[in-house]
């Protein structure tokens, strides 16, 4: 796996968006904070709706309205994202901080060569490049994404489903970002064509030493690639922890459940769903949104919101890299 | 023996090859199965996009008609069928869809989606039966009547929309029902309860399944027997315990060891496709193998799999293999196994759904 050293890239406090419809404010994130290392690949993990894809938007401040982030931090070395002026926020973006979409492979303009489209996004921060000079970044980019340099002169057309996603990705980390953001980056590719994708997006985080948020809801393709996982639920999260830990011991009733509905290679004609459906946003359950669905929810579970604690302490009482942290009263208990 | 239920008989498919179209694609190349009346079965059709697998769901469903081969039902090609068969087969071989948003009318209720057919294929049924037998179907999946009667379909979740998709099929009493890729567009909590149901309808009414998915451990969870396609051709069949754990195809052998398992101690395959990345980091890789889109093929001769293979020999460049005995349970399409006892169309179809009858 990945060589997380104890450096924090990019600290997360009690973020919350919120989307302001006619029917009221759709709480889409509710305090969701974390950290993560340099070098570390985070997961975050939810059905949709959970939130996921909104913190990652959050995080690149490229929420529109009616959203809005109400509040929180996003530390990002020296740098707080959230109170940056609009010009400062595009500056970071790309260069210290970067996203890759969900489908970005839809993202490619259609009349415009592939090379052309990279030379924009560097064109839009760095400034004085010569055309040899972007002519030669390109065909590293490429390169660096496994593509071949004559795919610049080609047109997104031209291109299967798994180049494109691997020029989005060129795109995205074309100004070396400390922190990149890769939302659902297979879900539209094919099995064998996933596995490539994504060892070639983790030769690139390993080049570039950066840390990696994964966005997803597939949580074998987690297990096999993330050091540290967070589970959303209902714009909450619900746990966070080391993957091997989080899979085999398991400390949310959510958490639980959606590892025991994972299909397997083992067992035959068995499927454990969960039961119920996920809450609206909009008018969310009080308390733990999830008690209405949680076989082992207690009394206090319907009034309180539960807290994201320490569960599982690691072996270094400050290093949050080996915690194990739930949001469940099961855990502490409710106060009386 | 009785005539099978359904079944097809080297159906081949191609696409496009018009007056002015230089390249005809082959969707389906001669691929065969059966589903007897006898014993009712799960099998799996598996592939990447591309591979021919929807179309060869949309061939037994007669949606649409096959360049060549045919599809049977209860012995009689589809093209033969007279009104009173054509009927009987529209109601007894019921599909379930992909996407479970697009397939509703937003402007009814989900009702309308259940009333109509039990009307029009049960029109002596009174009101209030038709309504009791919509209301058995929905428990039947798990959905409680009055949480989905009147409601719109914006109202619902994706995995309740696609529980009424199959309780729109399951209130026909067929005796098949083919679902393609039933859950892919639906969240994963989600995804084991429908597939559940799918399962429970096929053990508790004696419904045959034909699943149709690009993911192998739900196969692998749900079927018996799976074919395993490739650009059109079935390059695997057979029980699906041998076919997934112990792989004879590279092909196959590729897709399981692409599967992300959740599990932390089975490592993703640490071979990849011999196309080529796992060079250094600034070797681009020669990208038009890398990644060749998988579609169907344009007349070539020769093993379709032969440009990605890692075991490529000579005469893979020259002659697509058949399908071969390579197990008592199962069969391969790969000149590695040459030596194996070919087999007939008959018995391909008999190992589709689960073992020679005489072998």
């Amino acid at each position: 796996m990945s060589h997380a050293d104890g450096r924090i890239a990019l600290r997360v406090e009690d973020l919350r968006v919120h989307f302001h419809t006619e029917r009221g404010p759709v709480r889409a994130v509710e305090g969701v904070g974390f950290e993560l290392y340099a070098g570390e690949r985070l997961g975050l993990v939810g059905e949709s709706g959970s939130g996921k894809t909104t913190t990652a938007m959050a995080l690149m401040r490229l929420i529109r309205t009616p959203g809005r982030i109400e509040s929180g931090r996003v530390q990002l070395g020296d740098l707080e994202l959230l109170s940056l002026s609009d010009e400062q926020m595009r500056q970071a973006r790309f260069a210290r901080i970067s996203l890759i979409p969900q489908g970005v492979m839809n993202s490619l303009n259609p009349v415009m060569r592939v090379g052309a489209q990279i030379i924009d996004t560097i064109q839009a921060h760095q400034e004085g490049l010569t055309r040899e000079q972007l002519q030669e970044r390109v065909h590293e980019l490429l390169g660096f994404v496994e593509l071949d340099p004559s795919t610049a002169q080609m047109y997104p057309h031209e291109l299967s489903g798994g180049m494109k996603q691997r020029v989005g990705m060129a795109i995205s980390v074309a100004l070396r970002p400390q922190v990149i953001i890769a939302d659902e980056p297979t879900s539209a590719l094919d099995v064998v064509v996933q596995k490539r994708v994504m060892d070639t997006l983790f030769r690139v985080q390993k080049d570039l030493d950066a840390a990696v948020i994964l966005v997803g809801h597939d949580m074998g393709l987690m297990a096999q690639c993330v050091d540290r996982l967070g589970v959303m639920y209902a714009g909450r999260l619900v746990e966070i922890g080391p993957i091997q830990q989080l899979l085999e011991e398991p400390q949310h009733p959510y958490t639980r459940l959606l590892v025991s509905s994972l299909p397997s290679l083992e067992r035959k004609g068995v499927f454990r769903g969960i039961p119920g459906i996920t809450p609206s946003l909009l008018d969310p359950p009080p308390g733990c949104p999830f008690h209405p669905r949680c076989p082992e929810a207690i009394d206090g579970c319907s009034t309180q919101v539960p807290e994201l604690l320490t569960v599982v302490a690691g072996s270094e009482k400050d290093d949050t890299r080996l915690q194990q942290l739930a949001a469940c009263h099961l855990h502490t208990g409710v106060d009386a | 023996m009785t005539a099978p239920l359904l079944e097809a008989r080297q159906v081949r498919r191609e696409f496009g090859g018009g007056l002015f179209e230089r390249q005809r694609l082959v969707a389906v190349s001669g691929a065969s199965l059966l589903l007897s009346q006898d014993r009712p079965v799960v099998i799996a059709i598996a592939g990447e996009s591309g591979s021919g697998k929807t179309t060869l769901a949309r061939l037994l469903l007669g949606m649409v008609p096959p360049t060549s081969g045919s599809i049977l039902y209860e012995g009689t090609d589809l093209n033969d069928l007279d009104r009173q068969q054509r009927r009987v087969f529209r109601r007894q071989v019921q599909a379930v869809f992909q996407d479970p948003f697009g397939v509703f009318n937003p402007f009814y209720r989900v009702d309308h989606t259940l009333t109509m057919p039990v009307a029009k294929f049960f029109p002596e049924l009174s009101r209030a039966q038709r309504l009791e037998r919509i209301e058995e179907g929905l428990r039947a999946v798990g959905l409680r009547a009055e949480e989905t009667l009147g409601r719109y379909p914006h109202e619902l979740s994706g995995g309740q929309r696609q529980r009424i998709m199959v309780t729109r099929a399951l209130l026909l009493d067929p005796k098949v029902i083919v679902a393609d890729e039933p859950v892919s567009m639906v969240d994963a909590s989600l995804r084991a309860t429908i597939l559940e149901s799918l399962f429970r309808i096929h053990q508790e009414r004696k419904i045959s399944l034909v699943y149709i998915t690009h993911d192998l451990t739900t196969a692998y969870q749900l079927s018996h027997t799976i074919l395993i396609m490739y650009r059109g051709d079935v390059v695997e069949v057979g029980d699906v315990d041998q076919v997934i754990k112990a792989p004879k195809h590279p092909y196959t052998q590729l897709l399981v060891r692409s599967i992300p398992l959740a599990d932390t101690k089975r490592r993703w395959g640490e071979e990849t496709d011999p196309g080529g990345d796992q060079g250094e980091a600034e070797t681009p890789a020669s990208t038009q193998s890398v990644e060749k889109p998988a579609d169907g093929r344009t007349g070539a001769v020769g093993c379709p799999f032969a440009d990605r293979c890692p075991q490529v020999m000579a005469r893979c460049r020259q002659s697509n293999p058949p399908l071969v005995l390579t197990d008592p349970d199962r069969a391969a399409a790969c000149h590695l196994y040459d030596d194996a006892p070919p087999l007939s169309e008959r018995q391909i179809g008999e190992l589709s759904y689960g073992g020679l009858q005489h072998a």
